[in-house]
């Protein structure tokens, strides 16, 4: 029973009620611990297939006091995600007790939910990075669109798997300065525009600490494309004609 | 026209005939034997003097590694060499075939071979064979137009680059590139970065593992320095400082000689036949 069935068998008459496809996706994600709290950062692009539709979408939100949630995969999803989080710091806040929930809770709920989606059939479509800080303790977390979830000190979705967590795993160390953790991200984000098709150059970078969540205005990074070979390719490919021949 | 149908000779590459009995065997359930990739990381690039390539050193089959300590770097000729991934026997024929052109070719035109050369032969023996010879290279060498380094990909497009990744840890290495290349290196850096790049492979890919080769080419004279870093040394292995004897302790040594015990008869009866 190939996929092709199986869709075929859920999108019958009523039309698909089921996540088959991701249609307006946002690309990686990356996280890490640093000294104070966390930072994370990803660009601003939504992507509509292998057109780059929206240049201006926060992939990364604040959640209650304590949290930044961060989603790279299927938009409309990641909006349902922040309406059920709304709901719930909502419920949660109206108790008033001095109490409110940390990223560590959010985590698991996030959990909860992704997996019981997949267990029906009908996915999140999303890669959630969940960071926060909260009585002084830094939490930092990933949830896949399948459920799985761990904690981590640096977290990387979708290509940043690859290309960034190389970089993250060499570099990261736990006393990292806000400016050395923005360098780290940065370099890790610069890789990725090289090489992943779906970012703009325009990332969003925001940090979370005791004190509460930092918004940056969003930038550009710095490309180099200056290497000879570039300018050059084909040298030494073929005998300039004005080249003296020797016959021999 | 009973001649209708002559046996006609194979005109070369490969002959699909049995195509349809290997689908409908695998529909049966049973699976075709996993062939030998080098699940690779493979690197090149380009420093102030030359070429250093870099690779590293397992082989896999499916899950299992047949082969620790493999030699992903092939000789193509003197001042070029070329790195393989894909399937190994594919890399390896591909690279020794061109590596013979390529000799013929010098003793036909008396000159030292260029890369390029190299690259045309590479490319269209791949292209003629549409992606079916899996072999995914990086070429690199010194000719007298200078350094020079190029991909080259199964389906036979080429690229030339200052600096090249390869196989399924391609990525891991491409980041330490994308992040810390520039021109102008000298040897020791480019060894180093090389070296670094292998290892982000290495650490953080499945399919490549074991140790660092490197050969460092430059005009007039290379370097091939195997097993450069072994970074998965088996450190566990146990260290003895102590050796067992190889047999059993002797305490006392006692002969009795067995001439008492016996009486000899002389010139006794015949044996029997």
């Amino acid at each position: 029973m190939d996929a092709e069935h199986v869709r075929d068998c859920w999108s019958c008459s009523l039309g698909s009620e089921r996540t088959m496809n991701p249609y307006v996706t946002g690309t990686s994600v990356l996280a890490v611990k640093y000294r104070d709290g966390i930072l994370m950062a990803a660009d601003m692009g939504g992507s509509y297939g292998s057109t780059l539709r929206y240049k201006t979408i926060e992939r990364i939100k604040p959640i209650g006091k304590h949290s930044l949630l961060g989603a790279s995969g299927e938009i409309s999803d990641f909006q349902e995600i922040l309406r059920y989080l709304d709901e719930l710091i909502l419920y949660d806040n109206m108790w008033d007790d001095g109490n409110s929930l940390g990223p560590k809770e959010l985590h698991n709920y996030l959990t909860r939910v992704m997996y019981n989606r997949r267990n029906k059939f009908n996915p999140l479509w999303n890669s959630l990075v969940l960071g926060g800080v909260k009585n002084g303790q830094k939490y930092l977390g990933m949830v896949s669109m399948l459920g799985v979830s761990f904690e981590e000190n640096h977290v990387a979705t979708g290509f940043g798997n690859h290309l960034a967590r190389p970089i993250l795993r060499d570099e990261w160390n736990e006393n990292l300065s806000f400016e050395d953790a923005v360098k780290l991200l940065e370099k890790c984000m610069r890789v990725l525009l090289y090489r992943d098709r779906s970012p703009v150059n325009k990332l969003q970078i925001v940090k979370i600490t005791e004190e509460g969540t930092t918004n940056f205005p969003p930038y550009s990074l710095k490309t180099f494309w200056g290497f000879e070979s570039y300018e050059n390719p084909t040298v030494g490919e073929h005998v300039p004609l004005n080249c003296i021949r020797i016959r021999l | 026209m009973s001649k209708a149908t002559i046996d006609l000779p194979p005109k070369g590459g490969f002959s699909f005939d049995l195509c349809r009995r290997n689908d409908m065997l695998s529909k049966k359930g049973v699976r075709p034997p996993s062939y030998r990739k080098t699940g690779t990381t493979i690197v090149g690039i380009i420093f102030q003097d030359g070429v250093i390539l870099g690779a590293d050193t397992r082989a896999t089959e499916g899950p299992i590694v047949c082969d620790k300590n493999c030699e992903k770097i092939h000789y193509m000729a003197p001042n070029i060499y070329c790195c393989g991934a894909g399937t190994a026997a594919d890399t390896e024929a591909v690279t020794d075939m061109v590596s013979s052109q390529l000799q013929l070719h010098r003793y036909h035109t008396g000159r030292e071979s260029r890369v390029v050369t190299a690259l045309t032969f590479l490319k269209r023996h791949l292209f003629n064979y549409q992606g079916h010879v899996q072999a995914a290279l990086v070429l690199g060498g010194v000719d007298f137009t200078g350094p020079h380094l190029h991909t080259i990909y199964p389906h036979g497009s080429t690229d030339t680059l200052p600096f090249a990744t390869m196989g399924s840890g391609s990525l891991a290495a491409m980041s330490v590139f994308e992040s810390k290349y520039r021109e102008g290196l000298t040897k020791d850096e480019g060894i180093n970065l090389v070296s670094e790049a292998i290892c982000a492979g290495i650490f953080n890919d499945l399919g490549s593992g074991s140790n660092v080769d490197i050969c460092v080419i430059t005009k007039g004279h290379k370097e091939y320095l195997r097993n450069h870093l072994l970074p998965n040394a088996d450190v566990y292995a146990l260290k003895r400082e102590y050796t067992f004897p190889k047999k059993t302790e002797v305490l006392l040594t006692k002969i009795t000689p067995l001439r008492a015990k016996v009486k000899i008869i002389e010139g006794g009866d015949a044996m029997e036949e």
